[in-house]
């Protein structure tokens, strides 16, 4: 038996196409997604030197960004238009398969991967958008590209990457009951820090990782790039190949089982190195809301917000001060005292049918306080249809939620769903950015579960009271 | 693109850490499907009031750095969004150096494809620069041949690039070209994979 190796070097080693010394190696892709912000200039590279998209049954691609969740066969914006168009002729021209706007499949790219069995354990994924780390969930190496990567990968199948360093972020013990995959990844960032993962690919380990289904999966990886981890990942196991049966793209009968057993035998090696490992226990992580304008500035739901003297250094003084400024929050102020103005509960974070079912559990038989606004956007239309089967869709509207088409949406606002100045949104998006829901818009990033309660309640409230104690 | 081998420029301090790319250029201008034009909408949110006003009190709008080519910042510059938007917002805007203490992994790299040099160098080397450029009107020279940064004052620093990028930027290759020479190998790699 050789060395114990990571997933991370059986994936790399299987995939180098060639090597030299002092280059980084080239890499193979085996799934390349495609939306259409980040992929015009990258058509447009080809046709000007006359290249042909090497592998146009290795890429896929959909609408998701900037498409209208309400009226959406009339897109009002003609820039917009212009771009979802564009797409839609890039991929005539390329021959590439396309989920568009009327197509049943359109939806979120990290929702619809999944979703159609494309993203599968040990292969090599990349997309224009750095939220790609969620495929990152199945056993794949997953990380979001720019758009001259895109054009590249279009071109060549390939890309030029340095072997990465690898880490282990390991969960120890039980997430405690009503603590959510959203929480645990949040806590991570809070107390790592958004910039722990850079130059990294994270490696989620221990038992509450194994102990997630593969929806809670995809919201701890699509958060690596929270934490300045291109790509994260969890080794397959029985849950990654139980969710991959029968989906569209997976392989059938006994060619399943085979790729089962190749999938499983990818997982990190007993005794395997890492470049780092972090730890964390399970059972610490409260319900979180983030208070300031990165992921990192989190809280567990009990907690106040911080205090500009209580930092190290300068750097992090100006920070928080900078933060309380932008969010208009006091120091010392318990973060259930906020009120808040818009709940969106969707992003490839967190709309897939299990967050919606968490979020309907909630909200079940109560109304959306009266103060506040509240939209629920499926990550996709299969999602969306699948909940309204279940009725999911009756228990949002009667409590007074808007439900709409499937798209990225409040996440990045890119379309008509924006948070006005000032205000405030409970989100279970994956950026508290400065205006990213919004200019001036004050983003807080919570669970599906924390969204719901806090649009009955009008302000951050601790889910778990809430569960035991119905209104 | 155009190759970069030796800068020397007006330096623009930023002096903040976690510059997300949505504060580079925010998604309202991401709509566009062409690689130009982009310099008009750099750190849009903060140059600029609501009613497309510059607002004073964000120093990029002031004069004196209409000439400014480098760019220094806190660590983490990039982070966020993998948007390549953002790097052609900083190169349309006129800058072709950013230094900062470290960056992030996806705008680090995009930077590369675009003729931008990312100078990583220590803490205390950027906060030396940053306060020399809040304090007067401050040039650099960025050295790629010799790895190095320096001013006409007696502060030099030394930086890290990978050979690989470091040959890129130099000649300002085009990169799937580069790669296409490999295509050989690319086609026995899928016929062995089936």
């Amino acid at each position: 038996m050789g060395r114990p190796q990571t997933i991370v070097e059986k994936i790399w080693d299987t995939h180098v196409i060639h090597q030299e010394e002092n280059k980084p190696d080239l890499l193979y892709i085996d799934l390349h997604l495609v939306h259409e912000v980040t992929s015009p200039q990258a058509f447009e590279g080809l046709r000007m030197k006359n290249r042909k998209v090497r592998r146009p049954d290795r890429t896929f691609a959909t609408m998701d960004h900037n498409v209208p969740t309400i009226a959406r066969h009339f897109i009002s914006d003609p820039v917009s238009r212009k771009q979802m168009e564009t797409l839609y002729d890039n991929c005539q021209e390329f021959d590439i398969p396309l989920a568009d706007i009327n197509h049943p499949d359109q939806g979120i790219v990290h929702v619809i991967g999944p979703q159609l069995g494309l993203t599968q354990p040990g292969k090599t994924i990349v997309c224009g958008d750095s939220h790609t780390s969620t495929h990152g969930a199945f056993g794949a190496l997953a990380f979001g590209i720019g758009t001259s990567e895109v054009e590249h990968v279009l071109a060549a199948q390939s890309i030029w990457q340095a072997r990465p360093k690898t880490m282990n972020v390991k969960v120890n013990g039980r997430l405690s009951p009503s603590v959510t995959a959203k929480d645990l990844i949040l806590a991570i960032i809070g107390k790592f820090g958004v910039r722990f993962g850079t130059g990294y690919v994270l490696e989620f380990t221990g038992e509450a990782i194994e102990n997630l289904t593969m929806e809670e999966r995809m919201t701890i990886c699509n958060m690596s790039i929270e934490a300045g981890a291109r790509a994260g990942l969890i080794s397959p196991d029985d849950t990654t190949v139980e969710f991959l049966r029968g989906r569209r793209h997976a392989p059938e009968g006994a060619a399943f089982e085979e790729a089962a057993a190749s999938w499983k035998a990818l997982a990190t090696d007993d005794g395997a190195a890492y470049d780092a490992v972090v730890s964390i226990d399970a059972e610490e992580v409260e319900p979180q809301v983030t208070w300031g304008i990165n992921p990192g500035m989190c809280l567990p739901v009990s907690g106040t917000v911080p205090s500009p003297a209580q930092a190290e250094t300068d750097a992090e003084r100006e920070e928080i001060e900078r933060a309380l400024d932008y969010m208009g929050l006091e120091a010392g102020q318990a973060i259930t005292s906020v009120p808040i103005q818009h709940v969106f509960i969707g992003s490839c974070t967190n709309s897939r049918l299990s967050d919606l079912e968490r979020a309907a559990e909630v909200i079940r038989g109560q109304q959306v306080h009266e103060d506040v606004r509240a939209l629920v956007v499926p990550g996709s239309q299969t999602v969306k249809q699948q909940a309204e089967e279940k009725g999911i869709d009756k228990i949002f509207t009667d409590a007074g939620f808007e439900w709409r088409e499937a798209g990225c949406s409040m996440c990045l606002a890119m379309n008509d769903d924006v948070v006005p100045p000032g205000e405030r949104c409970a989100s279970t998006s994956n950026r508290n950015f400065e205006g990213r829901q919004g200019n001036g818009a004050r983003t807080h990033l919570v669970a599906p579960e924390m969204a719901a309660a806090a649009a009955v309640e009008g302000r951050f409230t601790d889910v778990r009271k809430f569960q035991q104690t119905p209104v | 693109m155009e190759p970069i081998q030796q800068h020397e420029g007006l330096v623009y301090p930023i002096n903040r850490s976690n510059i997300d790319t949505d504060q580079i250029i925010p998604k309202q201008f991401l709509k566009r499907i062409e690689r130009q034009g982009f310099g008009q909408f750099l750190f849009y949110n903060w140059r600029f009031h609501d009613d497309g006003t510059p607002r004073e009190d964000f120093s990029l709008n002031n004069p004196v750095y209409e000439a400014a080519s480098i760019l220094v910042a806190g660590e983490n510059f990039g982070c966020g969004s993998s948007r390549e938007h953002a790097p052609w917002a900083l190169q349309d805007f006129g800058f072709r150096v950013i230094i900062a203490p470290s960056f992030a992994d996806i705008f680090y790299n995009n930077c590369s494809k675009n003729g931008i040099l990312p100078i990583a160098l220590k803490q205390e080397e950027v906060e030396a620069i940053m306060t020399a450029a809040e304090s007067s009107s401050y040039h650099l020279t960025a050295d790629l041949e010799a790895q190095r940064v320096y001013d006409n004052q007696g502060f030099e620093a030394s930086f890290d690039i990978t050979s690989y990028m470091r040959e890129m930027l130099l000649n300002g290759w085009d990169e799937i070209s580069v790669t296409l020479t490999h295509e050989d190998k690319i086609s026995q790699f899928e016929a062995a994979r089936g």
